[in-house]
């Protein structure tokens, strides 16, 4: 028992210094609702932009986490993968809008990006596993984490040498319906302004997530897909080819972030090969917050992460600018407190 | 020509030469059993049959055709499943979608549906079980599915690694009485085995494998007779 008392120690201080500041949180929280320094509707309307973000970091972070459940490695140019996806369609949908067809047919345009760019983060997945990872999925972990940092950077500069530093910037799109402007449209329904556009992001997110879940428990790759990821060998012993069910994990990975990148250029409409950067940091949070290589939890991590940026700067009256703190401040309290995640497992009970 | 036949491999297990030139046949419709001490290189041979583990040296023919350079699932597509040592259920799939798994290659959905209710009227405690995940399952049921998951993809040849290991001796006898059930319905089986009273029960004929050779075989009956075998494996003080 005397030997565990350091141990203890350091627990018990941990988790002092985490109740103080949440404690602190919940204080300054109550302090700014009971001053009523913001009025209800700014909390609707970060609440609302909250989960269309958290919905695009969500489906970015179930990249991350489906890699991570079947290799148990970091894809950390999967940011890149984010980028590359949203860097092609802004060319598709940019020809679209001067020849005309945005105007004319914006839902079909739209369909013609987001197939473009899903398409290209495949691609672009596909080569970095083939390339990068697979020659080393036998070697020491930090080999492969160390060649996804290159890879990102090879995507990055890439993009930059062929296309240059200037900012692209997506066009401004209008699908009506009805009377109602679902992307670039503005309404005030009293004094809460709202933009459809943060609605129709997060239902996509919400259809894509669903599509994702019944592909991973209904069909037959996503039997498979969780099989190679309890154990790889039994899996090829059924007869599953392994390297193709990674193939495909990557894929559909890609998949979604291609598509997550368009949603969040129609909102947030600058294009350039960095972009790929600080989302796909945000998204690897919402991973580890809601519990690295579990589905469920990339996407409730994701929403948990998107809403917290979006509301806690005001909550807290901070600035705004803060707000990447405070992202990965919950990072870093998420490693502390609780590595596994919010619906994370054990780890060694998962590798057992 | 042998059904299998194994010629001379040298395999290792990391850097252990475990299998130190091991040549075998196994007949149609035969029982061969693999006896041997822990580390005698029992489970190396059979994972290098499955394409697990690549041999430095050797061939593996099956009818005749070379399959040694193959990767393991198209081994498994020639018809030959493993139902592998320490059972290696997938414990968060559920007990249906272990067995699905066995049959992840098959296109035949009639056929399948068809060898599902065969492997339920086999084992009928994972039918009650179906919707379990494949975790929460005892030590013998587990290994039933084990064994059921590889009759799945209806194999021409299955191969069993220890399917008797840290079960009760009733649950030894079942699960051996269900092993000849499925010979006698025209499956070949090697079964590697540590039991090699009850393995030598069941086979037709038996490899004694020691330090990664083999050092005896023949019909289970010669070996079961073998002084040798007596004293070292079946636990005879002579």
């Amino acid at each position: 028992m005397r030997k565990r008392a350091p141990l203890d120690l350091t627990r018990s201080v941990i988790t002092a210094i985490g109740v103080t500041l949440l404690a602190y949180v919940c204080l300054r929280a109550a302090l700014t609702v009971v001053r009523g320094s913001y009025s209800a509707t700014t909390y609707a309307s970060q609440l609302i932009f909250g989960l269309a973000q958290g919905g695009i970091y969500a489906l970015v972070a179930l990249g991350y986490t489906l890699v991570y459940g079947i290799l148990f490695m970091i894809n950390f140019a999967h940011g890149e993968i984010f980028m590359g996806g949203t860097y092609v369609g802004y060319f598709v949908i940019d020809a679209c809008a001067r020849s005309g067809l945005l105007a004319q047919k914006p839902g079909l345009a739209l369909i013609l990006t987001a197939i473009t760019a899903m398409a290209t983060s495949v691609t672009m997945a596909v080569l970095l596993e083939r390339v990068a990872y697979r020659p080393l999925r036998r070697a020491p972990r930090l080999v492969p984490l160390i060649t996804a940092i290159g890879a990102s950077l090879f995507y990055q500069y890439s993009f930059r040498g062929l296309f240059g530093t200037t900012v692209k910037v997506y066009p401004d799109v209008s699908l009506h319906v009805g009377r109602i402007d679902l992307i670039s449209g503005r309404y005030s329904i009293g004094s809460l302004t709202v933009r459809p556009v943060y609605f129709v992001v997060f239902g996509m997110a919400v259809v894509l997530m669903a599509g994702l879940y019944i592909l991973i428990q209904r069909t037959k790759l996503g039997k498979a897909m969780r099989a190679v990821a309890e154990d790889k060998d039994t899996a090829a012993l059924m007869g599953i080819d392994v390297d193709k069910v990674i193939v495909a994990t990557f894929a559909l990975g890609a998949a979604l972030a291609g598509a997550a990148g368009v949603m969040y250029a129609l909102y947030n409409k600058q294009v350039t090969h960095t972009m790929g950067f600080i989302p796909g940091i945000k998204a690897f949070t919402a991973a580890v917050l809601g519990g690295i290589g579990n589905i469920p939890g990339a996407m409730l991590g994701g929403l948990v992460l998107g809403v917290v940026e979006a509301t806690f700067p005001t909550l807290l009256g901070m600035d705004v600018q803060l707000k990447d703190v405070l992202a990965f401040g919950v990072l870093v309290l998420v490693l502390i407190f609780r590595p596994t995640g919010i619906l994370g497992e054990v780890l060694s009970r998962k590798r057992a | 020509m042998a059904t299998l036949e194994v010629l001379d491999i040298h395999s290792f297990y990391g850097s252990i030469e475990a299998v130190k030139g091991v040549s075998l046949t196994v007949e149609e419709g035969e029982i061969v059993t693999l006896i041997g001490a822990n580390g005698a290189g029992k489970t190396t041979t059979l994972n290098t049959i499955s394409g697990i583990i690549k041999p430095r040296q050797g061939r593996i023919l099956l009818s005749g055709q070379d399959i040694t350079p193959l990767p393991p699932h198209e081994i498994v597509a020639l018809g030959i499943c493993q139902a592998p040592e320490g059972r290696r259920i997938f414990t968060r799939l559920t007990v249906l979608e272990n067995l699905e798994m066995g049959a992840f290659l098959r296109r035949d959905k009639d056929g399948v549906k068809r060898d599902l209710e065969h492997v339920f009227a086999l084992f009928p405690r994972l039918a009650e079980r179906r919707h379990q995940l494949g975790g929460t399952l005892s030590g013998g049921e587990q290994q039933m599915l084990a064994i059921g998951r590889a009759l799945m993809a209806r194999p021409r040849i299955l191969l069993l690694d220890e399917p008797s290991m840290g079960l009760a001796p009733l649950l030894v006898r079942e699960i051996f009485r269900i092993i000849r059930e499925i010979n006698a319905q025209g499956t070949t089986i090697l079964l590697v085995e540590q039991n090699a009273h009850m393995a030598l029960s069941i086979a037709n004929r038996a490899y004694v494998l020691q330090g990664g050779r083999v050092v005896l075989s023949g019909t289970a009956q010669e070996i079961r007779h073998n002084p040798e075998v007596r004293r070292a494996y079946l636990g005879e003080v002579s």
